[in-house]
């Protein structure tokens, strides 16, 4: 089955005052997507915005693609203006995919990065202890659903209008601390801001995934996943532009990733 | 120039692996072209740096279809390619540094090439080198690979041993090049040229009379976009070269002015999206295209391509596309 295909536009509604959801029915026959995954939307039909942008796959259910996104620059305002009933090009779905966990696991979210991470949490139901942060109460899209199919939840805002006031990854850092024995060795998936990722990797290298569990005295073994965001051009592996810093050379976020191990990455 | 010609280029014997079948093929005109010794089924190639080594590309489309494939420019040692950011989108168009990265000419042949093999187009190598040594023995290497059809030099890196001076710009190192790999190759020679030139007819001509088979054109055009609230170039780099269709004009001027200058067979490109962009480029001049962008923004633009050039020659009750080659009008 191809992975080009045009799809009809059945919904772009604004959420709220940030977020917009676009509901995708492809005129053709699909790839299943994984959690994790991404497609390249074409913005509109001129050749300004010219590229392709990548966007996570937020759901997918009765033939329907859906995507979450907020309107940050050229291609997302193009896109905010195609209305229901237009056709667009779409590519997908591209990239590896969220590795599934074996049993409890930690999801951390940064804003918009619940989008990435939602598909997850539908799939593996009461499974998550889920970390969500946003800069406030009105940017935490999807809180309820997040919430339902979490085991347990953890909310921080910048200003401190929903949940603790700080950051999601001090939230973590407190619920990995050995004296709460149970939880250090769970795997950590992640997507969000650069910022927030860079942070996590500093969290998670006190519990370095190559230690045991409980090795002479230090945590370990916690395997954390972080899914990348880069600017994109083809999204297919062929340009090269999307590429990210690794332990072992740059690797291409659309191919490569978007889902890397944490450990892997040479955060600059 | 002081150069020698080559002796009787024609009697080369470079055969793709399956020759067009002249006129028919999809029911439509005749489509094939000839770029030297090189018979192409029909005039749309891919631009190196935009395919991959053509895997990527391979689970959209049939690569049979293609009139060559031209894959991503290659050295003969490894580069790993700039630091990020790499690209970033520009009006109608893009503007990249990704800094050659590149898995080096003897991976390619062990890794890439056999994969190429399997189908019945001509595999076009693009190489590059710092110093014209690097560009010799690449050369050397992919005229002795099963499976390599041409090589395309591309001349639009700076010089190591001439103060970085760019081969390209300037007519004097561009000559020691081009005719160093010319000794070194039996292989069609393609000269990609840079249009960061004031004259690039004369630097066409230079690429002629060294040798070249066939000059490509035109490669990226050095810009820049700045970030106004760090004062910062956008791109890790500072510059990158601009492609896409904002740069199309100038391509297609470039094409004419060179098809004024020189007898050797001329490859276009520079922002070609459609059939029509495609076919401004064979009547200024060139004997074939080849797609870059493009690809990015529709992985099968060069099938939609070809489809529009058989299209077109049925349009215009042509029954040759070699007929509109050069075919532009001037004056009254």
């Amino acid at each position: 089955m191809p992975k080009n295909f045009k799809a009809n536009i059945t919904e772009n509604i604004l959420l709220n005052e940030h977020f917009r959801l676009l509901n995708l029915s492809p005129l053709s026959d699909i790839i299943v997507p994984e959690p994790g995954q991404f497609y390249m939307l074409r913005t509109g039909d001129t050749y300004d915005p010219l590229l392709k942008r990548p966007f996570s796959i937020f759901r997918h259910e009765d033939n329907t693609l859906k995507f979450l996104y907020r309107i940050r620059g050229k291609g997302t305002l193009s896109l905010s203006n195609l209305k229901s009933g237009d056709i667009i090009d779409v590519i997908g779905p591209l990239g590896n995919s969220y590795s599934a966990p074996e049993g409890d696991f930690i999801a951390i979210a940064g804003g918009i990065g619940i989008a990435s991470l939602l598909p997850l949490l539908r799939r593996f139901k009461k499974r998550a202890y889920l970390f969500y942060g946003a800069r406030n109460k009105d940017e935490l899209i999807m809180l309820n659903e997040a919430r339902s199919l979490s085991k347990e939840i953890f909310i921080t805002t910048d200003d401190g209008s929903e949940g603790e006031k700080g950051l999601i990854t001090d939230s973590l850092s407190d619920f990995l601390n050995p004296s709460r024995i149970t939880h250090y060795a769970l795997p950590i998936y992640a997507c969000g801001p650069t910022p927030m990722l860079k942070e996590l990797s500093k969290v998670v290298a006190e519990y370095p995934s190559s230690l045991l569990p409980l090795n002479k005295g230090r945590m370990g073994g916690v395997k954390c996943y972080v899914s990348l965001e880069e600017h994109m051009a083809c999204g297919v592996g062929a340009c090269l532009g999307c590429v990210v810093k690794t332990v072992s050379g740059y690797k291409r976020v659309c191919k490569e990733g978007p889902v890397f191990d944490i450990e892997e990455i040479v955060w600059e | 120039m002081g150069i020698e010609k080559p002796e009787d280029r024609s009697q080369k014997s470079v055969t793709p692996p399956n020759p067009p079948l002249g006129k028919g093929g999809h029911g439509g005109g005749n489509l094939s072209v000839n770029i030297a010794s090189l018979k192409l089924k029909n005039p749309v190639m891919t631009a190196s740096g935009t395919f991959g080594y053509g895997e990527e590309y391979s689970e959209f489309f049939d690569l049979n279809r293609l009139g060559a494939v031209v894959v991503k420019g290659l050295s003969i040692t490894p580069r790993q390619g700039n630091p990020t950011p790499r690209i970033v989108e520009t009006p109608a168009g893009m503007l990249n540094a990704i800094g050659l990265q590149n898995i080096g000419v003897r991976a390619f042949i062990k890794e890439k090439l056999p994969f190429l093999r399997q189908f019945r187009t001509p595999v076009i190598v693009n190489f590059f080198g710092d110093r014209i040594d690097e560009y010799i023995q690449a050369a050397e290497e992919l005229s002795n690979a099963d499976g390599v059809h041409a090589i395309e030099m591309n001349i639009s890196c700076p010089n190591k041993q001439a103060g970085w001076i760019v081969f390209g710009t300037d007519p004097k190192i561009m000559e020691q090049v081009v005719t160093a790999v010319r000794k070194t190759t039996n292989l069609p020679l393609i000269v990609k040229l840079s249009p960061n030139v004031t004259d690039i007819g004369l630097m066409a001509k230079v690429a002629e009379n060294s040798g070249a088979d066939a000059v490509s054109l035109i490669n990226t055009i050095t810009g820049m976009v700045v970030d106004v609230k760090r004062r910062r170039p956008v791109l890790a780099n500072n510059t990158g070269g601009l492609s896409g269709p904002a740069v199309r004009p100038i391509a297609v001027r470039m094409v004419w002015e060179v098809y004024k200058a020189v007898k050797i067979p001329i490859i276009g490109m520079g922002g070609i999206m459609n059939a029509s962009d495609a076919l401004e480029f064979l009547i200024a001049g060139a004997r074939a295209v080849a797609v870059g962008t493009a690809n990015f923004v529709n992985p099968t633009a060069t099938i939609e391509i070809i489809e529009g050039m058989e299209r077109f020659l049925k349009e215009e009750g042509l029954s040759d596309i070699n007929e509109i080659i050069g075919s532009l009008k001037i004056g009254s």
